[in-house]
């Protein structure tokens, strides 16, 4: 039963497209994963609209003062078990921002980041193989499984 | 005993499910191969539904207790419906007097329960999403009736699915008459806003009011309503054949005539982008009223 539950998680993420204040190219790199050339749903992976459908939150960008608060409650809004990606060099380490005057924290002290996917943009490519790797980690992750 | 088994698995819950879950593959495995890609596994949906067993459920704080209960009312009603088309099929001669009525009753109850479910969900935009539902409803209700009301006169004007039945296997499908054909076309179209599929998910759509009636629901009851709008996607064409196209009814032609109208519903939903509510109230109340009309005039003249 428990495998059954965790095969049917992983086989069927629906995400949430929760952009941070990037500067967009990660977004579109985002959209051209979910075009038909890269065909996500073939591992069941669709967008949603809702947070509250969400499976996975695909963050990209920098969380400022404003977005910050913003990401937290989003992440508070999904229905647990919920993962975090965390979608190119900003949202994994904030780069060049990282002593800026409006950004207070990186992404992963504000909420659990599950996966870091760095690269400026990631190719679609790099982000398959972060959720793959992502995938594979559940499987034998005794702690996600409750 | 026999109802409950008659409800609880063969022609109602279990069987229906299964059937549209399949059915909802199809539509998802078709819509991919227009779209020039692979598409999801077989098993795609029952997994879909799995998961969303498992999740957490959110309730709003301002959430009423029918925010919960919406969900079964939509479904439960639904599979009466889908079991009296069933048990039609199978025993045309054990139909009760006015199914036809109840039937047409219990198809509107899933659209309503969507409408309570999201208004007390206490989500603005679940708000518009139930209103865009209800305008939708009103919409096309009255086309859906009145082509309902074309077989009703072309079946010497009974209303009980057993004898429709057997007035088409004796005489000849009511489709293969000018105001069979006429009243079908506005059926289907009607059939496309009730499974609320593009052009007419205006309720649900997903780009500008994020899944609208749909969208505070997480969990068991958005795999209620997922389920629901499955088993809809079995019912809805099932109730046209019967109605439409009863002259053969053995279990290899009605799958080959079930598959042939959910191949028309999916390519009316890959072909068309969605219309705004006032479009799809002006199209449902203006042009397709009218050619139910002209399908009733027919039909009462005889052709």
């Amino acid at each position: 039963m428990e495998n059954l539950k965790l095969k049917a998680l992983t086989k069927s993420i629906w995400v949430f497209h929760a952009a941070c204040s990037p500067c967009n190219n990660c977004d579109i790199e985002i959209l051209d994963l979910l075009t038909p050339r890269h065909d996500v749903e073939r591992f069941g992976i669709t967008l949603v609209g809702s947070v509250r459908h969400a499976d996975a939150l695909l963050v990209t960008g920098i969380p400022n003062y404003k977005t910050a608060e913003r990401i937290k409650k989003i992440y508070q809004q999904a229905p647990k078990p919920c993962l975090v990606i965390a979608v190119g060099s900003c949202a994994c380490g904030r780069v060049m921002f990282r002593e800026s005057y409006n950004s207070p924290a990186n992404l992963d002290e504000i909420i659990p980041v599950d996966v870091y996917i760095p690269g400026c943009p990631p190719k679609p490519e790099a982000i398959i193989a972060g959720i793959v790797k992502l995938i594979n980690k559940l499987g034998t992750d005794t702690n996600f499984k409750k | 005993m026999k109802i409950l088994f008659s409800y609880l698995i063969f022609p109602g819950f279990l069987f229906s499910a299964l059937i549209g879950l399949m059915a909802a593959w199809i539509d998802r495995k078709i819509t991919a191969r227009i779209q020039w890609r692979q598409g999801p596994p077989w098993y795609q949906n029952f997994l879909d539904l799995i998961k969303l067993f498992a999740k957490e459920i959110i309730v709003p704080n301002q959430a009423k207790l029918t925010f919960l209960l919406a969900p079964f009312l939509g479904l439960l009603s639904l599979i009466l419906a889908s079991t009296i088309l069933g048990k039609a099929i199978i025993f045309p001669l054990e139909s009760f007097l006015g199914d036809l009525i109840v039937v047409i009753y219990l198809f509107t109850i899933p659209a309503i329960a969507l409408i309570i479910g999201a208004s007390s969900s206490g989500n603005p935009l679940a708000s518009v999403g139930a209103s865009r539902e209800i305008k939708l409803l009103l919409g096309y209700e009255l086309p859906f009736i009145l082509s309902v009301l074309t077989v009703i006169i072309k079946s010497k004007g009974t209303i009980q699915l057993g004898e429709i039945l057997i007035q088409q296997m004796n005489f000849g499908s009511h489709l293969f008459s000018l105001s069979g054909i006429l009243a079908f076309l506005v059926a289907i179209l009607c059939m496309q806003a009730k499974l609320g599929l593009v052009p007419f998910d205006i309720a649900e759509a997903e780009q500008e009011i994020m899944a609208g009636t749909l969208i505070e629901y997480s969990g068991l009851p958005l795999a209620i309503f997922k389920l629901t709008k499955a088993i809809l996607l079995y019912t809805m064409p099932l109730f046209l054949i019967i109605l439409f196209w009863a002259k053969d009814l053995s279990p290899l032609v009605l799958f080959i005539k079930y598959l042939l109208i959910l191949g028309i519903i999916i390519l009316i939903k890959n072909t068309n982008p969605r219309l705004k509510i006032d479009q799809a109230l002006k199209f449902f109340w203006g042009p397709l009223s009218i050619l139910a009309f002209i399908a009733i005039i027919l039909a009462l003249k005889g052709l």
